[in-house]
Parts: structure tokens; sequence; C-alpha cells
């Protein structure tokens, strides 16, 4: 099982095969394509993440330690962004992941990329998983 | 003389530029129009030499401020043939034209009486009515459209009726595009002697509005839409009307006399000026004007229906390909959805290939509800767009239809 730092540095590597924009982003639409869709029944309000420009539906599971994480998207591309995020932090440790620090956003250069629109929005789902991750990790 | 369209870009710095690496293409025009040297210049001009305050100093540089910008007031008059320029008032904007009407109107309207909007208006011109009828506990109600995002006149009659206080809508949707039928809404406003007011945003750079030939009570106008500066709108008042609206802000230049006791208000149009107004706005925007007129309102509108027509077949060949607002009549505005693809995505895939469109509810809330759908994407045009760029437009669209599927 990869750490988080493993799997930044992973996601990191994937990224530099490519030079454009729009490659990148054709990765980032195929990762959100990649995540299984929620049934339609889950796609409720309280799961919905604040701030996003799109809706963004995030579950969280505690086990033992760990946290297991699921999302669902309406647009392709926050899709993709969350499932970035699931890659890094599904199913490790909820104190590290809220220790954690994201440094493949600004590697790949999403950070700067991104509208301060979606970047409040991806602002937003990093914190609603550190914030289930912070929740777990004082119940243990 | 044909229409010179490489020559009118020429008057365009902004569009001379790369974005991510490819040619602008810029088909925002609903949401703000770009400006022209001649623009630039004007404000470049009062800052370099004229500036200072207007109305109030007797020395030269306050002298030719207050005449530049009395001289735009005289110009917006001639444009839409008000009959006198103290029917002309400088606002923030159209959101602010449209509130001081309602906002005054708190004074004036009866609790049984209603205000009738449409269902294709931006919140500009609904949630200020809201206010209104919540505030005096009058009814709002709406004239509703159908699925083509035309207006449903048959319940025009029923609607508005003798307790009818202001009927209010706009000429073109911004989110549809659809022109409405002004005199026929105005004909049924007169016979029940209601108010009226025609929410012009989307038709000022398109269409030359005469409002004593429309015999419409207000008309509102937004500079930054017509090539001109952001900050600046115009309302347009019928003196009788005006005379009787109490003002919404109080302060400086809005006044005849003050003392601690109370005040006595200036006459129109300095009524409804409080405060510094937008000087360098205001002269840009004559110089937008005069720029507009000089290419020509129907030229103008000639050009925009050619590209609307033209983006509108050729899109129409992509796959899933579904334009939202199909109204006979129509504007510049393509609103449009691809079956398979979340228009935020569109958005983004676009702009990586350099062409800016506009993506979300379009301040209209309401219109999306009916349609059932969360947003469109919209390309609007105006008088520097190409049919070379619908092509590369459209070639970006493609590709990014490919890419989300």
């Amino acid at each position: 099982m990869s750490t988080i730092a493993e799997k930044q540095a992973l996601l990191v590597e994937e990224f530099e095969f490519f030079d454009e924009w729009m490659d990148k982003y054709n990765h980032i639409i195929e990762m959100g394509k990649a995540l299984p869709a929620f049934e339609a029944g889950d796609k409720n309000e309280d799961l919905l993440v604040q701030g996003c420009q799109s809706k963004v539906w995030l579950k969280a599971e505690q086990q033992g330690t760990h946290v297991r994480f699921f999302a669902d998207a309406d647009a392709i591309i926050a899709k993709g962004i969350v499932a970035m995020l699931i890659d890094v932090f599904d199913n490790q440790p909820a104190v590290e992941i809220a220790a954690a620090d994201l440094v493949f956003l600004e590697k790949i250069g999403l950070k700067d990329h991104l509208s301060p629109t979606r970047a409040n929005g991806l602002m937003s789902m990093i914190k609603q998983m550190k914030f289930y991750a912070l929740a777990y990790s004082s119940a243990n | 003389m044909s229409y010179n369209v490489q020559a009118i870009r020429e008057q365009f710095p902004i569009l001379h530029q790369q974005v991510h690496g490819r040619p602008l293409v810029y088909l925002d025009n609903a949401a703000t129009a770009q400006k022209p040297l001649a623009v630039i210049e004007a404000i470049t001009h009062y800052y370099t030499k004229d500036n200072a305050n207007v109305h109030r100093g007797v020395h030269t540089l306050s002298q030719r401020s207050t005449d530049a910008m009395e001289a735009v007031r005289a110009d917006v008059c001639a444009h839409i043939n008000a009959r006198e320029v103290a029917e002309i008032i400088f606002t923030r904007g159209i959101t602010d034209s449209i509130n001081t009407v309602a906002f005054g109107m708190g004074a004036i309207i009866q609790p049984h009486q209603n205000v009738v909007i449409t269902a294709l208006e931006h919140h500009s011109n609904i949630v200020p009515w809201q206010m209104l009828c919540q505030r005096t506990g009058a009814t709002l109600r709406y004239i509703p459209m159908n699925d083509k995002g035309e207006l449903d006149l048959s319940t025009l009659d029923a609607l508005v009726d003798e307790n009818t206080a202001i009927v209010a809508f706009n000429h073109i949707s911004n989110a549809l595009g659809t022109i409405n039928p002004v005199k026929t809404i105005l004909s049924r406003a007169k016979a029940v002697d209601a108010w009226t007011l025609v929410d012009g945003a989307q038709s000022g750079p398109h269409a030359k509005v005469d409002v004593q030939d429309w015999d419409v009570d207000f008309f509102t106008l937004s500079s930054h839409k017509m090539y001109g500066p952001t900050g600046l709108g115009v309302l347009y008042g019928k003196r009788e009307r005006l005379e009787v609206l109490p003002p919404y802000q109080g302060g400086g230049e809005m006044i005849a006399t003050v003392t601690m006791e109370e005040s006595t208000y200036a006459a129109i149009p300095h009524k409804f000026e409080a405060g510094t107004p937008h000087i360098e706005g205001i002269i840009g925007f004559g110089a937008a004007l005069n720029f507009m007129n000089s290419v020509g309102i129907d030229a103008i509108a000639a050009h925009e229906t050619a590209l609307l027509d033209y983006a509108t077949k050729t899109l129409s060949s992509i796959d899933g390909f579904r334009i939202i607002g199909t109204a006979a009549n129509k504007a510049s505005v393509l609103s449009f959805l691809v079956e398979g693809t979340h228009p935020y995505d569109l958005g983004v895939l676009l702009d990586q290939q350099g062409i800016a469109v506009r993506t979300g509810q379009h301040c209209t809330q309401p219109i999306m509800d009916q349609f059932c759908i969360a947003g469109t994407a919209r390309a609007s045009f105006a008088m520097y767009n190409t049919f070379e760029e619908i092509d590369l437009f459209k070639a970006a669209l493609e590709r990014a239809v490919t890419m989300l599927r």
C-alpha cells in the first residue's frame, strides 16, 4: 500500500508526460470517467461540497484507522479533479490525511491554472476530505 | 458600402492577442463588449487634460468636464429620441436604473396593485420588483414563456389589468436572445394606464430604440454592453414620471437646498444623480455611442444576424447539439447544450483553445428552471466577430465534445 506521498509522486509522474493543458485536461477527464458514479439516490444535498461551481458529491466512510472516499460530480472535469484527490487520500490513515500537504497540485500546475472560482472549489473539496479525516482521527 | 469587419477589428486592441497559445475568439459579448480605441483615448484624454469635478467649480477644467459630460447626455437623448436632456439620468448600471424606479414606486404603488414582469427576465429585473412587492404588499405577476423561449401573450390581457402599477420587461433576453414584442406589451399596459419599463441591456448594442415611438415611461441602457466603460448605465424616464418619483439616494448634486432639518431636491435629472457622477465613464460612453453610430447600428445588427444564422446552421451539425431558446425573432445570442457534456466542461475546454464563451445560468435562474437545466454555454456576437471565428469555435467545440464523451 502506497503512502500519500508516494501516491502524489505517481500522479506528478503521470502528468509529466503532458506539455499542453489540453492533454492534461484529457487525463483529468479520463480519471473522472473511471471514477464509479453514484446511485441517483446517493446524490443528495447533504453530500454536496459547498463552494463548487458544479455539483460535487462526496461521501466518506471510516474503516478502522483509515478513511474510504467516494465522489461523483455533474461536470466531468470537476469529477476528474475529485478523482485525483481520492486517488491520493482513499484508504489512507485518517491522521495522515488530516496532516497531508498536497504538493502535487502545485507540481502539476493545477493550482495556478484554475480560475479563482474553480480553485476555490478545489480547496472546498480538500477541506471537506480533511474535515472527515479529522473527525475520524479524533474519534479514534 | 460593404461591412468591413477587419477595419472594425483594428479599432479593438484587445482582440489582437493569444490566449493559451491560440488567437483569442471573444464570444462573450452579451456579458460585456470590448472597447474601441476611441473609448480608451477619450478616457485618456479626459484624465490627461480635463479632469475636474463637474457642476461645482467655476474654473476652466471643471467647466470642460461639465461640458463634456453634458454633451454626452445630449448625445444619449438624441440616440434614443427622448424629448429633452432632463429625461436622461446617468446611473451605475441597469441594475441601478431599475432599482431607482422600483424603490421610488414604493411611495406610489398601493397594496392591492400588481407588478407584471416576464418569465424571461434577468435577475436585475426580477429582484427589485420582488423587494418592492415585499415592502408594499403588492403582487408580482409573470408573463409566461413557451418552450421556444417566446412570451405567451395569450395571458397578457388577464395579467395586465386595471390594478397593474407597472409592466417591466426586457427588449431582448440575455439568456436566450429572444426579441420580445415590445409594442404589443406596451399597448396593453397603456390601455390600463399602467407605467412601463423596458430593459434595454441587450438591445442597446444591436437595435436603435425610439422611446417616443414606443411611448414607454422608462428605458434603460448599459454602457459596458455598448462598447463603453463599466459602472455606467442610463435611465430614461418621461418627465411627468420622473417628477413624481421620489429619489432613492440622497447626497450631493441631487439637492436644491439643505438645512439641518430638511432638504429640497434638485430638478430632474440631478434629483436622481446623488454624488459625484462617473464622469470618466460618461465621457467614454459618449465616445462609444459615436463609434457605434459611425459604423451604423443597422449595419451592426445585420452583421450579427448573419453571424447568428451561420453559427446556428454550422453548429447544428454537431451530434447532440441543442439550442436553448429557438424563438422566431432572435438577436445575436446562442445558448446551447451538447448532449453528454456539461456546459462548465465545454467552457473550460473552449477557453483552453482561445474561445471565450459564458457558461452557467446567466443570472436567469427561473429560465433555467423552466427548461429543467442547470445552465447553458452561451456564445454571443458583436460587431467585430467574424465567420472565420465561428469556424474556429466549431472546431474547438468538436474537439471538446470528443474529449468529454
